[in-house]
């Protein structure tokens, strides 16, 4: 694969400010998308006022958010509380660098770019739990408690079942996993892993069902229930940033990244990652939420050994053939 | 808190009065260790209005609109055990065309509460979207009573002697298209909820009340009947035009609280199967009884009248004094009855379990401040 002989200046500074716009873009764009996908299953048109069918709504949102008074609770560890909103935004950027978009459009192609990934989305715990705790609110701290229990769970069986696809590709660059896809989409002989796969990363994103950090009904807001105004939102904006790359992660892995006809590669990769995300919201206004031990036993009693069993029989079979 | 929280085993956590699932204002006290429940306290009284003391100062027609107003979801069941209190202290009889009205509107008006609590308590566990379809069956119903009594929500239809205002053909095209449509809807609740594997786990085995339980705190309504006991007023007292309907009364097996939300949905079934007998069986004549006294002054006495609202029993006790006003009123309520039970089943769940039995309590909180 062709690696970039050296980083020019010119090159990281477009490549930091298009994923700078690609993040909010996104992120901007999903929201209203999760607000009209909602809207349209639950039999209302959902924000219809602002631009064409609500389309600017969010950032008419967004602006009132900016506005918004940011208060820091009397009892909350001041420096951790301010810390986390952007704690929990770094890593998602950075996540960024080794994404293939299309066979050019890659800012960095390392040969551990599933390992940067999944390094960097597990320190988002780390932000949930510096917001949950400083917060000083008994319902932050159950809402972070339940997400570093619920992420350590989910991880496990997250990096087991791509492991099965590492191990047939030989290679641990995104890059190379999207070329091995060359004559036949990963999910046509991985079924069980990109089931395994997009279970997982529901649960990683903190989604319904999977949302029980943030559980409305019985924690208000689970861990941001502090925070307001624009801090707010940067926790917001990473959770959609988030589900981007995880849905990104399954187009390179298991829809071959972005192989297609016709269409340019960006284009067929924007597709199929924004059908995962719908996928992933369809689940949200579909489903209720599991309890906190089913959530557990669910990966400890079933996604692990589902995932370890996949990955020996990928290995096994590898090896035969 | 934190600190304090790390040194004790347990901890103090306010689940309310302002919380996305106490429905209201109802504020719980719990006593918590870890994500575990040792002890819960609820503590009501944060909406209270003194309705039965604005009884004392009212005559007893004003004192009609109040009780849309205690059970705001289903205020006709309310309506209803106080016009029937008042008319047997003054021996008023209603025309069984009026007992007819007051059977079809009310029963619809159960079913409007039942459809918003299908839909609140799905949201409640999480699921966000069944609100919004039952909302939607839910407006159905209300447009209906809109159209005959001129509100949605606080209504103050029924008068001592009868009802003020008679059916039409609308009303009757429009009730059958309602029951046409819910029953319709049942089929997908059933699918979409009653079947979701998440609901069933999330429900199945939670909040256990037993018979003894139920007898020992009072339970009445779906509380009750989930737990296997076929006690409905409707039924056991009957009142009204009831006996002279086909209907079932439906019970669970276990008493948990997948078994009170079946009970529910099967009480709109029966609630329908109603409304269709009255609507094909209601004869013609008076809708309002002929001699209603002007002014309202019962001789002294006193009497109880019990109707079978959404929620349980409710009872209204009138003493008169002989005067135009009523010396006192008590009403019973039965979310009171049903909320007591909730720190003996509350013991030893989760925060999770506590929203869920809360929910299936159903409690309607200015009913139990009133």
């Amino acid at each position: 694969m062709a690696q970039p002989a050296e980083v020019s200046l010119f090159g990281m500074i477009v490549g930091l400010f298009g994923v700078i716009g690609l993040v909010t873009v996104n992120a901007l764009f999903l929201i209203w998308m999760e607000r009209k996908v909602s809207a349209h299953m639950q039999l209302r048109p959902g924000p219809m006022e602002v631009g064409w069918h609500g389309s600017i709504q969010t950032i008419a949102d967004a602006l009132k958010l900016i506005g918004k008074e940011l208060i820091t609770p009397k009892d909350a560890d001041r420096w951790v509380y301010l810390l986390a909103p952007i704690v929990v935004f770094l890593p998602v950027l950075l996540s960024f660098l080794v994404i293939p978009f299309s066979q050019d459009m890659v800012i960095r192609d390392m040969n551990v770019g599933v390992l940067l990934i999944l390094a960097f989305a597990a320190l988002t715990v780390l932000s949930i739990l510096m917001a949950g705790w400083a917060s000083n609110n008994k319902y932050s701290v159950f809402g972070a408690i339940r997400s570093v229990a619920q992420n350590v769970a989910y991880e496990i069986p997250l990096l087991i079942t791509l492991m099965s696809i590492i191990i047939m590709v030989g290679s641990l660059s995104l890059v190379d996993v999207v070329n091995a896809q060359s004559r036949y989409w990963f999910i046509l002989i991985q079924p069980l892993a990109f089931i395994l796969y997009i279970t997982c990363a529901t649960a990683e994103t903190n989604r319904a069902p999977f949302d029980l950090p943030e559980a409305e009904s019985e924690l208000v807001a689970g861990f941001h229930t502090e925070y307001t105004g624009m801090r707010f939102a940067l926790f917001f904006l990473a959770e959609y940033t988030n589900m981007f790359i995880v849905a990104a992660i399954a187009t390179v892995f298991f829809l071959g990244g972005w192989r297609g006809p016709f269409l340019p590669g960006f284009a067929w990769f924007f597709i199929k990652v924004y059908a995962i995300i719908f996928l992933i919201m369809w689940f949200r206004w579909t489903f209720p939420r599991v309890r906190f031990d089913q959530l557990i036993n669910f990966a400890w009693k079933i996604l692990i050994p589902l995932a370890f069993a996949n990955l020996i029989i990928t290995a096994f079979i590898m090896k035969l053939l | 808190m934190l600190e304090r929280g790390l040194e004790e085993k347990t901890y103090v956590l306010n689940l309310g009065p302002q919380h996305p699932s106490t429905h209201g204002v109802l504020r719980v006290e719990l006593e918590m260790e870890g994500e575990f429940i040792t002890k819960a306290d609820p503590d009501i009284g944060y909406g209270h209005r003194g309705h039965e003391h604005m009884a004392e100062n009212r005559t007893y027609p004003q004192f009609l609109p109040n009780m849309g107003r205690v059970d705001y979801l289903h205020a006709l069941a309310y309506n209803q055990g106080y016009c029937m209190a008042v008319e047997k202290l003054i021996g008023l009889t209603v025309p069984e065309r009026g007992e007819y009205i007051r059977v079809i509107t009310a029963e619809l008006n159960r079913i409007t509460s039942h459809l918003l609590w299908v839909g609140a308590y799905l949201l409640d566990l999480g699921a966000f979207t069944p609100i919004l379809y039952s909302f939607d069956d839910r407006e159905n119903a209300l447009d209906l009573l809109d159209y005959l009594t001129g509100s949605r929500l606080t209504y103050c239809f029924y008068r001592f002697g009868g009802v003020p205002v008679d059916i039409d053909d609308d009303f009757t095209e429009g009730c059958r298209k309602f029951i046409q449509r819910l029953r319709h809807r049942f089929a997908d609740y059933d699918d979409l909820v009653t079947k979701n594997v998440i609901f069933i786990h999330r429900t199945r085995d939670v909040g256990f009340i037993t018979q003894e339980q139920c007898i020992k705190y009072g339970l009445t309504g779906p509380m009750l009947r989930g737990s296997g006991i076929p006690f409905d007023i409707r039924k056991s007292e009957p009142y009204s035009v009831y006996p002279q309907f086909d209907f079932e009364i439906p019970i669970g097996e276990q008493g948990d609280v997948l078994d009170r939300y079946l009970v529910r949905v099967r009480e709109m079934e029966q609630s329908l199967r109603i409304i269709e007998q009255a609507l094909d069986q209601i004869p013609q004549g008076p809708i309002m009884a002929e001699k209603v006294p002007k002014r309202i002054k019962p001789a002294a006495g006193e009497v109880y009248t019990a109707v079978e609202s959404a929620r349980g029993e409710f009872g209204c006790f009138v003493v008169s004094a002989g005067d135009p006003k009523p010396y006192r009123i008590k009403l019973r309520v039965p979310s009171f009855g049903n909320l007591s039970i909730l720190p003996e089943i509350a013991v030893d769940t989760l925060v999770a379990d506590l929203v869920a039995i809360l929910g299936s309590i159903d409690v309607v909180v200015p009913e139990i401040d009133r």
